[in-house]
């Protein structure tokens, strides 16, 4: 049902992707590839290296997350004219603004703060 | 407090929580709790006088089922208008009273506010202000004029529109109950710890529960109005012949949306150390309290924006109506503003270069502060050569805007003299700092709402408002805003800093003195206002006007004054930007036949019944009445799973009824003699 206020002239560039089974089917087939892959690399200790590991783990969970993106949740350029993707990008801006900030201003905030004893950082009545 | 009654039986705890006859301040015998008392008294007298009012002229079943339970936007954004100039009233006699006791609280004379109660009111002031005036006039005038402007009939979720104002209503309640039962947060508008964190009592958590109740209330609109925006503009209405306006209603809500989850989530921590005794924001147990400070700035600079983004959309109206001229730079204005957009998202750590991220961190933030003021420069060149050979009509509204540009652009400038960090460490916390946000505030924010109240009144109620009190109102403003706030810019510089309530020495009083007179201008200011509203509506037959008084260039200028609850009988096809001036040039008849039934949503009291159980929940938290609490949560889930059942949300209003309206309706006199 259509919603009581939205008169139709707003449904016309409305365009629901519904998926196919051969998407879905694609989808399902390459995230389990990028899950076992991580599982192999850390289980069969492939490489010697720790650090090599774990980037490799989450760039694959980053290739992980537009799997899931395009084949499940189906954002495309297409979908409600556009403004889908817009929005996800907005989003995955101020996310990385937010987050990516925050680290460098606390890292800061924190490497610039006065000694402090290790006994006076543990107690809470301070 | 519960210690100091010992003896209360253990059912008055359970039924009570923590609230005593001892958290009652106007019970106390002290100068506060008389200050207090007066007050109650005064409230108590004016509310019984309206309520008795109300009843006496059977106005309440009016009231409930036209407006307390209206989906209608227009009412929406009325009710929003009135609750915001309420609490302008609220906040600005938080500032008389700071203001009074500043001027004379020198060397042995103590002043008439205790530091505790005085700290309570700047809290109250600067909270109230931002949240329930600002905010509530900017989504107050968005509502009422952004589905007008983009030729729609309702917003795209109307329910949630009246749920959001209830939301914001009751959270503003919850602050002024704290006047009268228990006390007020003293950590500031933002809440700082470690104050919000050691602060007995009620006060902080009023202060949480108000401000999260009225977030969520704020967060709900943005996503209505963005959604409104992107779905349903008036067919060939692009988005880049989309009214300035409504460009910078849909960047303010997108902003909103960003951002006051940010706000929802930081206060939720907060809480969450206060009662749970988590140490999120404390120096121990792996806490920080500089985490509170940035991430509550990650919100608050970008609210700030969003305060002023929408007064820049009323600015970008009222400068070509009043010019006779299309917007220059339609283009670069839309660019300006969702280039803000993006910056305010990136400059919060100017608000604590103080902190100590060292220079690297600095000069980065420091650097994207500057550039904001570039894109709104920007704007403030496209109006002024708006107006350059233009045939500029000195209204009530276009008064405000000089006023603005004027006042506004010194704002602006003293802004960029904080940006830069080394100067910052001299003024931060400084009365320059007081000085320079109030500039940008009331001489943006307020003018702002002034023009778009005197401009768009009119089209609210079908007449004009009194041009001599609405010109009495601005130069009280203008000239009170700067008699109270030069001296503190002058006091800044000298080293002067904010938030005291008593000074040492003598040679400042003087500068108060001044500062206190400019605030009684404002009140001038703030009283012609209101006769200005009061002597329109005694006049309202001789101010009566059509639909176009102002030979406006946008869509809502094309509907009767007020407009019909359906906005449009037919929603018009858009062929140009200023399309009421557009279909004016064309020769634009109004058609008179061939209405069809208009379908529209259905009032619904679920949103009062929501907005009152969300009310009785923060109370219950605020004073550990814990079945409070539980009990009305639990109601506020029903409630709102009883409305998913409701399915007569819509109706159809008639095409007789259309056609009825269509042929008495007020529009402009041109069109009338046209149809005759």
């Amino acid at each position: 049902m259509s919603h009581p206020s939205s008169p139709g002239h707003a449904d016309d560039t409305l365009h629901v992707h519904q998926g196919s089974l051969r998407g879905y089917l694609t989808g399902f087939v390459l995230a389990a590839i990028l899950t076992i892959i991580p599982f192999w690399l850390v289980m069969g200790h492939v490489f010697d290296s720790h650090w090599l590991t774990i980037t490799l783990v989450l760039l694959l969970a980053i290739v992980q997350i537009f799997v899931h993106i395009v084949y499940f949740l189906h954002l495309d350029t297409h979908s409600e004219g556009g403004w889908n993707m817009m929005a996800f990008i907005f989003t995955i801006v101020l996310v990385v603004i937010v987050l990516g900030a925050s680290i460098w201003v606390m890292y800061n905030e924190n490497a610039n703060m006065m000694p402090m004893s290790p006994q006076y950082q543990r107690s809470g009545d301070s | 407090m519960p210690e100091a009654m010992p003896h209360r039986a253990p059912v008055w705890d359970f039924l009570f929580g923590r609230l005593t006859l001892d958290s009652l301040p106007f019970l106390k015998p002290d100068l506060e709790g008389r200050i207090v008392l007066v007050t109650l008294v005064v409230v108590a007298l004016g509310g019984v006088a309206i309520l008795g009012y109300i009843t006496k002229k059977r106005l309440w079943g009016y009231l409930w089922h036209d407006w307390f339970t209206s989906v209608d936007h227009k009412k929406l954004g009325i009710m929003y208008m009135i609750l915001g100039t309420v609490m302008l009233l609220r906040g600005f006699s938080d500032a008389i009273m700071m203001r009074a006791q500043q001027a004379y609280a020198f060397g042995p004379q103590m002043g008439y506010l205790p530091p505790e109660h005085y700290d309570q009111i700047f809290s109250a002031h600067g909270a109230i202000m931002i949240f329930f005036v600002a905010m509530a006039y900017i989504v107050g005038l968005m509502n009422y004029v952004m589905p007008l402007q983009i030729g729609a009939r309702d917003v795209a979720f109307p329910f949630l529109n009246n749920l959001s104002f209830w939301f914001t209503f009751w959270g503003a309640i919850l602050f002024m109950v704290s006047l009268f039962v228990g006390d007020f947060s003293t950590a500031g508008w933002l809440g700082y710890p470690p104050v919000s964190e050691l602060q007995q009592g009620p006060g902080v958590d009023y202060y949480i529960w108000g401000l999260q109740l009225s977030g969520v209330g704020t967060l709900l609109t943005g996503v209505n109005f963005v959604t409104t925006i992107l779905k349903m503009r008036a067919p060939g209405m692009t988005m880049m012949k989309m009214p300035v306006f409504s460009w910078t209603a849909l960047c303010t809500s997108g902003l909103i949306i960003a951002t006051f989850p940010v706000l929802t989530a930081t206060l939720l921590l907060l809480s969450l150390d206060r009662y749970l005794g988590t140490h999120f924001f404390t120096s121990g147990f792996g806490g920080n309290v500089m985490m509170y400070i940035n991430l509550i700035w990650v919100w608050g600079h970008p609210e700030v924006y969003i305060l002023i983004l929408p007064i820049f959309g009323v600015y970008s109206e009222v400068v070509p109506t009043f010019s006779g001229k299309p917007l220059f730079g339609y283009s670069s204005m839309v660019y300006a503003t969702v280039a803000i957009m993006i910056l305010s998202y990136l400059v919060w750590l100017h608000h604590f270069f103080t902190m100590g991220s060292g220079a690297d961190v600095n000069s980065f933030f420091s650097l994207t502060t500057m550039m904001i003021s570039i894109p709104t420069g920007v704007k403030i060149f496209n109006w002024l050569f708006t107006m350059y050979r233009g045939r500029v009509h000195f209204t009530v509204p276009m008064l405000w805007t000089m006023g603005f540009l004027f006042t506004f652009t010194i704002g602006g400038m003293t802004g960029v003299m904080l940006s830069v960090a080394p100067a910052d460490f001299l003024l931060h916390n400084s009365l320059f700092l007081i000085a320079h946000f109030h500039n940008v505030i009331i001489g943006g924010v307020v003018f702002g709402v002034f023009a778009a109240v005197n401009y768009w009144f009119p089209k609210a109620f079908g007449f004009k408002l009194d041009e001599s009190w609405g010109k009495a109102s601005f130069w009280f403003w203008l000239v009170g805003f700067w008699v109270a706030f030069t001296p503190l810019y002058i006091m800044g510089f000298m080293g002067v800093t904010r938030r005291l309530s008593h000074f040492d020495n003598p040679a400042l009083q003087p500068y108060f003195i001044v500062a206190a007179f400019g605030a009684l201008l404002i009140a001038l200011g703030i009283l012609a206002f209101i006769i200005q509203i009061y002597v329109s509506i005694v006049r309202r037959k001789a101010y009566a006007v059509g639909g176009d008084p102002w030979n406006g260039r946008t869509l809502e200028w094309s509907t009767s004054s007020p407009p019909p609850d359906y906005n449009f009988a037919f929603i018009p096809n858009i062929h140009a930007r200023d399309a009421w001036t557009d279909m004016k040039k064309h020769g634009y008849r109004r058609p008179l036949e061939g209405f069809h039934p208009i379908h529209m949503p259905k009032n619904t009291a679920a949103g009062a019944v929501i907005g009152v159980l969300s009310f009785l929940c923060c109370f219950g938290l605020v004073w550990y009445i814990w079945w409070l609490a539980a009990a009305s949560f639990v109601g506020i889930i029903v409630a709102a799973i009883a409305h998913t059942f409701n399915y007569h949300r819509d109706f159809h209003i008639h095409a007789e009824e259309v056609r009825e309206f269509e042929h008495t309706g007020n529009w402009q006199a041109e069109t009338q003699g046209a149809r005759a």
